[in-house]
Order: structure tokens, then C-alpha cells, then sequence
């Protein structure tokens, strides 16, 4: 593994390696101090071309608690309002030392762009509505400690289906590990073609919310059109909300899960967010330790597949 | 003198295994000629007809000179067999006026490779809010009428345009795209624009348009031209309009002949046109219709672009892809046209649609010398380019059929002795 560009086509095994990685980073984190010199003296750029504060953070606390260094790039701070392009930035920021970049761009395709640009390993930090490979791994690793493994496991992604990364990505990452995956969303925020796809499409939550042992909730995309999917919030909220009624449909070993950022009061109910059967931060937490596996395995030679 | 010796020769007699002699602009002998201190042309296992016509080419001058210019487009268009081109009005100022017609045809005669005839605007600056100055465009000889790059969105401004337009022997030509239905695509919608998350632009966007335009042709007799023709309901419905008698034509792009939209799963500029690239379906039965002529035309809707503005992320690149230099390759490649068939749809037709008296002729004693050679056998891999953009579909792609040489008015524009 060269990249980390799309979880399409990471095989099973290659899943598995990275979480059980993930077991030994997430160790790491719970020491008295959480560092290993592992990436002494190695720099992890990072270039967000969106606006994004967890994911970010969460790469960049991974990179020191490898002992990386960390450049950070944002185009609001940068020379990208003057006009400077993708691979100009790229290629500047691996001029100054970089020995992989993280990229977060809201064009599909753009870490992959600067894959070829740029002679280092590119892992995507999410790209338009294509994929966020990271947050796939970071999901199944969660789901794998607290059910011990996916196979066998209904989850249900609910929300903009269409407009999410997070959705294209982990519906491969859960099916590939034995999960069953169906997408529930009004037909204007599924995707328009999923023939062929790993999983099933619904339209309506309170039909499967019954059978799901995860329900994995959406935010709206707005800034991708997400908005225009539906007539009004408030009936978004109506049909596909998570509230009191629909949280007592749930299996009582059901979880519930997002990517964040959370909409409390519109994909769920502001208390159900602190519900103990929610995983959020679980996630947040989880993600650093994915991560970790991540950097380690493209920037450790001896490590590398 | 030059003589082009030994080619498979498309003459008013049919196709003649012959020799053709040139001199002063003009063929002065069709038949066995002795050649003399004639400049040769070695034509054997060559097709030789009329130079190649393209109705559909985006030279970029005045406003974007450097992706490409109407020299360095002309010198593009003669290595890949043209000797006519039509160029495209979105250039910066749109070519909506006659002065600005004008430059585009004095510009292509200075450069002297092919004929270049500008194509007008429909509508003012492109806008489709009022008409452009048709009549003043008409004057200045253009022959084809289109806002390409955009289509008229408006019936009504677009019925006003076939009125005005229907009693002179010109053309009306679209680039059919729906702007609701296409709004924010960037790629064919469908299983890979789906799995990409990229925006789609359905084919609807284009048959909707097609269907709505030919309304207008049944009412307004006006000619009318189907630019790209990219999707199977859309050959449905010229199939249909040409059965019923009306004056419609239609053209397709070589890399919509060749290439599907598979292609965008490497998420490289290369591949971003309107209309993208469609379907393995799509792609077969704008084959069938070129070999059968429900599509009367090739045009490459040669659209340079600077290397620079092709590092970007897919959805930001900008629109097209070249094809001058490939066109004659990718279409023999794609669907194996015999030479009959091919200077028809790719010389005779296209400059029938244009009005271009001097270009599409068989050859005769007499007639002008606009010619070229084809191997049609010969492979090769595009790798560089003439035209001062490189942002081709087909680079690294083995293609069959080559052009040896193009004769633009008697000279030699392309080829062993050029």
C-alpha cells in the first residue's frame, strides 16, 4: 500500500491489518504518555482545501503521537487566494520537506490528483463526495470493539447518501468486513445509480430502524446541494430524524453513530446525542488510533505491504 | 508541380487506382502522369480524396491565445488531414457581429493553412437574452449560426433566430444541454458518476433539447444542426426527424465514437467534454448511426487547453479536449469506415452543412486542390502534439489510419515535403 486514496478494492486482510493496528495505537493512547518515537524526524503535511477542524486535528494529533513533525496548510492563510494551483501547493509543501501529505479537498479525485504530482504517499482526508477512506477505518474499527467483529451486523446509513463520502466509503469498508449495509435517504439524496453497489437502498428510516443493530446518521450537506433534496427541514426531521419515538424502535443492543459534525434537533434529537448508546466520541477517539495505523503503514518501509 | 502518385483516388468517376497532379492551386491531371521534375507524393496503399472538413473546432483567437490560436489551430487542423475548418464564436469577445467575423476569416487567410470560416453567434455575447447581429454576420459569410460552449436555452428566443434565419441558406447549430437538467454535471450521470460522488449531466439534458429544437424546425422550416450528438435517444430522434423529411443534420465527436465514460474513473481532465462521455451503449449506436448516416458528420470539437489549467481536481477543469490531429485515426479506429464512406462523412457532408463551395469535391481536372493522403493501415501512438494544448484523450492510445499529406489551394500543409 502505496496510497491511501478510496477504500474500494482494500481487501480484507488489508482491512484487518489496519485495525488491529489501530488496537495497538489505541494502547499507545491510554499510556501515561501517549507517544511513540516511531516517525522521529519524519514530517506529515496536511492540506485542507475545506473548511475542517476534526479531521484535521485528529491527523495531526496521530502524525505527534508518531513523533512526526506536522506541516499544516489551509488555503484561507495561503497563497491559494493569490492563484496558486493544487499541484503548485503540493508540490511546494513537499519542497519544504513533507514525507506524506494528507489531503482534504471538495473536488472528487484530488488526492489522487496530487498522488501522481507529487512522488510521496497521499492519503485522501476527503474528496467531494467520492471518499474519506480514514473515516471508513476509523468506523469499523469502532464497530469492530464494541461488537467484536462486523460480520453479521445490519447497519443502516441514514441521511444525505448522495452528497457523502463518508457514506461511499464506509458502505465498502462494513461490507468488506461482513457488515450488511442499507442506505436510507428520500430518493432525492440517494445516489442515482447504485446497481452493483454492496448494499440495500431504503426510503423510508421506520421501515428497517426495527432491524438495524447500527443506525450511522448523516448531516445534510448544504454546501453540496444537499438542501435541495427535500421541501423543508422540518419535514426532513419528520421522516428521517432520530427521536424518542424512533429511538424506542431500536434493537436494545442497537447503536447509533455520526461523522460529525452533528445537526442536533434535525438528524437527531439534541438528547439522543448524549444517549450511553451512542458512539460519537468513540469515534473521534478511535479516529487518532486509526490514523496512526494509517501514517505508520505508508511511512514505515520495513512496515509496508 | 506536385504529383500524388499511385493512390486509391476518390473521382467523380468513383475510386480510381490513378495519380493527381497539382499546379498553381488547381488538379491539372487526374490519371497515369509522368512525374517529371514533379514534387512526388507517395500515394500507394493511400487514400486520396478531398481535404477533411471539421464543422466544429474552438481556435481560441481573439481573447485565449494561449491555449491555442488561429495560426497554431490551422497548423493543428493540416496535420491531421483538414483544409476546412469551422471555427466556434465563443471566443473572447463572442463572435456576434460582423466585424468580429471579419477578423476570425482575415486571421485564418493570413495563416494561410486552411480555409477558416467563423461561425456567428446566435444570440448577443452568447447570453440568450437578445438576437447577435445575424444579418451583419450573414453579410460577413457566416453560414453557421450557434452559441456552442452554451445552448440556447430560450425556445422563444431560439424560434426567433430559426424565423429570421429560415429563407437563407445557412444552418442553426445547437449544443443541446439542458441548463436545469444539466445543472452542476460534469461527467455523464450514471453507475460511475453515482460511485465517483461527481454531479452528472443526464441524457436527458441533451434529447430533451434535441426534441424541443426539432418542434421549432417543423414550425419554422429553418436548417437545423445537431452539434456532438452524444447519447442513443438522441440518434433516435434525428432518425425519426430525418424520416419525416426535415431539413436536420447531425455530427459526432471521434472521442464520443471511441471512448466511454469508464474513462473518468481516472479522474483526469483529458476526459472532461460536453457532452461527456457516455455509455458502451451510447458509444455503439453513435457508431451504427455514422456508418448509416442518420449522423452526417465527424467534428472534433477541438477544445485547447493549457497544461496548466489541467492540474486541477476533474470538477474544476475546464470544458473539452483537442482532436484535430487524431480525428482521422480515432474515427477509423472506432468504426472502420471505407474511403467512400468516410471522405463522405468526414469531407463532402460537413462541407455541404458549411456552405463551403471549394472543399468536399471529388477530384477532377479543374477542381481545387484541396486534398489529402491517408494511410489507412498505418498505427501509431499520439503522443505530442502540433496544436499549442496537449489535452488529448487518445495520448498513449494505439490508433490505425495516419495522414501522409494534406494540399491546402495547391501547397503542401502537411506531409513528407511540407
Amino acid at each position: 500500500m502505496r496510497h491511501l486514496l478510496t477504500i474500494e478494492g482494500v481487501t480484507r486482510p488489508e482491512l484487518e491489518d489496519l485495525l488491529d493496528l489501530s488496537d495497538e495505537f489505541l494502547n499507545v493512547l491510554d499510556r501515561d504518555i501517549p507517544k511513540v518515537p516511531t516517525l522521529l524526524g519524519a514530517t506529515v503535511a496536511t492540506m485542507f482545501f475545506e473548511p475542517s477542524t476534526r479531521t484535521r486535528l485528529s491527523f495531526e494529533r496521530a502524525a505527534r503521537a508518531l513523533s512526526a513533525d506536522v506541516l499544516s496548510f489551509s488555503p484561507g492563510t495561503s497563497s491559494v487566494t493569490k492563484g496558486e494551483s493544487l499541484k503548485d501547493t503540493a508540490l511546494t509543501l513537499k519542497a519544504m520537506g513533507a514525507d506524506l501529505m494528507v489531503v482534504r479537498h471538495p473536488a472528487t479525485g484530488a488526492a489522487h490528483r496530487v498522488s501522481r504530482w507529487a512522488d510521496l504517499p497521499v492519503v485522501n482526508g476527503g474528496d467531494g463526495a467520492h471518499q474519506h477512506p480514514t473515516q471508513a477505518l476509523l468506523d469499523a474499527f469502532t464497530l469492530r470493539r464494541h461488537f467484536g467483529k462486523l460480520d453479521g451486523l445490519r447497519v443502516g446509513i441514514v441521511g444525505d447518501i448522495r452528497h457523502s463520502r463518508v457514506a461511499r466509503s464506509d458502505l465498502q469498508a462494513f461490507s468488506t468486513l461482513g457488515a450488511t449495509v442499507t442506505l436510507v435517504a428520500p430518493p432525492t439524496l440517494l445516489p442515482l445509480d447504485t446497481t452493483g453497489w454492496p448494499c440495500d437502498t431504503a426510503t423510508e428510516l421506520d421501515g428497517v430502524i426495527g432491524d438495524l443493530d447500527v443506525v450511522y446518521l448523516l448531516r445534510i450537506q448544504s454546501e453540496r446541494g444537499g438542501v435541495s433534496g427535500f421541501t423543508s427541514l422540518p419535514e426532513y426531521v419528520r421522516r428521517f430524524g432520530l427521536d424518542d419515538r424512533r429511538f424506542r424502535l431500536l434493537r436494545d443492543d442497537a447503536v447509533i453513530m455520526h461523522p460529525g459534525p452533528m445537526n442536533r434537533g434535525v438528524e437527531i434529537a439534541p438528547h439522543i446525542a448524549d444517549h450511553p448508546r451512542t458512539l460519537i466520541l468513540d469515534q473521534v477517539r478511535n479516529g487518532v488510533a486509526a490514523r496512526m495505523a494509517v501514517l505508520f503503514r505508508l511511512m514505515t518501509p520495513e512496515a509496508r505491504r | 508541380m506536385i504529383l500524388v502518385a499511385g493512390g486509391s483516388v476518390l473521382t467523380s468517376e468513383g475510386i480510381i487506382a490513378t495519380d493527381v497532379a497539382i499546379d498553381d492551386g488547381f488538379i491539372v491531371a487526374v490519371g497515369a502522369i509522368d512525374p517529371g521534375t514533379a514534387e512526388v507524393i507517395d500515394a500507394r496503399g493511400c487514400w486520396v480524396g478531398p481535404g477533411l472538413v471539421d464543422l466544429h473546432v474552438h481556435l481560441r483567437e481573439p481573447g485565449q491565445e494561449w491555449k491555442e490560436d488561429i495560426a497554431s489551430g490551422s497548423r493543428a487542423a493540416a496535420s491531421g488531414g483538414f483544409t476546412a475548418l469551422v471555427a466556434m464564436p465563443n471566443t473572447l469577445p463572442a463572435i456576434d457581429a460582423g466585424h468580429r467575423a471579419g477578423f476570425v476569416a482575415e486571421q485564418g487567410r493570413k495563416a494561410g493553412i486552411c480555409h477558416v470560416a467563423p461561425a456567428g453567434a446566435i444570440t448577443l455575447d452568447r447570453r440568450g437574452v437578445e438576437l447577435a447581429h445575424l444579418d451583419e454576420l450573414w453579410e460577413a459569410g457566416v453560414r453557421l449560426f450557434t452559441d456552442d460552449g452554451d445552448t440556447v436555452a430560450d425556445a422563444g428566443m431560439l424560434r426567433r433566430a430559426m424565423e429570421y434565419l429560415a429563407g437563407r441558406d445557412c444552418v442553426l447549430a445547437q449544443h443541446a444541454e439542458d441548463p436545469g437538467l444539466g445543472a452542476g454535471g460534469h461527467m455523464h450521470e450514471g453507475a460511475v458518476s453515482s460511485r465517483l460522488g461527481i454531479r452528472g449531466l443526464p441524457a436527458l439534458a441533451e434529447e430533451t433539447i434535441v426534441a424541443r429544437d426539432l418542434a421549432l424546425v417543423r414550425l419554422t422550416g429553418a436548417a437545423y444542426h445537431v452539434q456532438h450528438a452524444s447519447t442513443t435517444g438522441t440518434v433516435a430522434l434525428i432518425r425519426q426527424a430525418k424520416a419525416e423529411g426535415l431539413p436536420v443534420t447531425a455530427e459526432v465527436t471521434p472521442h464520443h465514437l471511441m471512448l466511454d465514460h469508464s474513462e473518468v474513473e481516472s479522474m483526469d481532465p483529458d476526459f472532461k467534454m460536453y457532452p461527456p462521455l457516455r455509455t458502451t451503449e451510447d458509444v455503439a449506436e453513435l457508431r451504427r448511426a455514422l456508418i448509416d448516416g442518420t449522423i452526417d458528420a465527424v467534428a472534433t470539437d477541438h477544445a485547447p487547453h493549457a497544461d496548466h489549467e489541467q492540474e486541477v481536481p476533474f470538477e474544476e477543469a475546464p470544458r473539452g479536449v483537442i482532436g484535430l490531429e487524431t480525428a482521422l485515426a480515432a474515427t477509423l479506429t472506432a468504426t472502420g469506415l471505407d474511403q467512400t464512406t468516410l471522405f463522405q462523412r468526414m469531407s463532402t457532408t460537413p462541407a455541404a452543412i458549411a456552405r463551403f463551395a471549394d472543399h468536399g469535391l471529388p477530384l477532377v481536372v479543374g477542381g481545387p486542390a484541396n486534398i489529402v493522403v491517408i494511410d489507412p493501415s498505418a498505427t501509431w501512438v499520439p503522443d505530442r502534439f502540433v496544436s499549442r494544448s496537449q489535452n488529448s484523450p487518445f495520448r498513449g492510445r494505439k490508433l490505425t489510419g495516419s495522414v501522409v499529406a494534406t494540399v491546402f489551394e495547391g501547397t503542401v500543409t502537411h506531409g513528407p515535403a511540407s
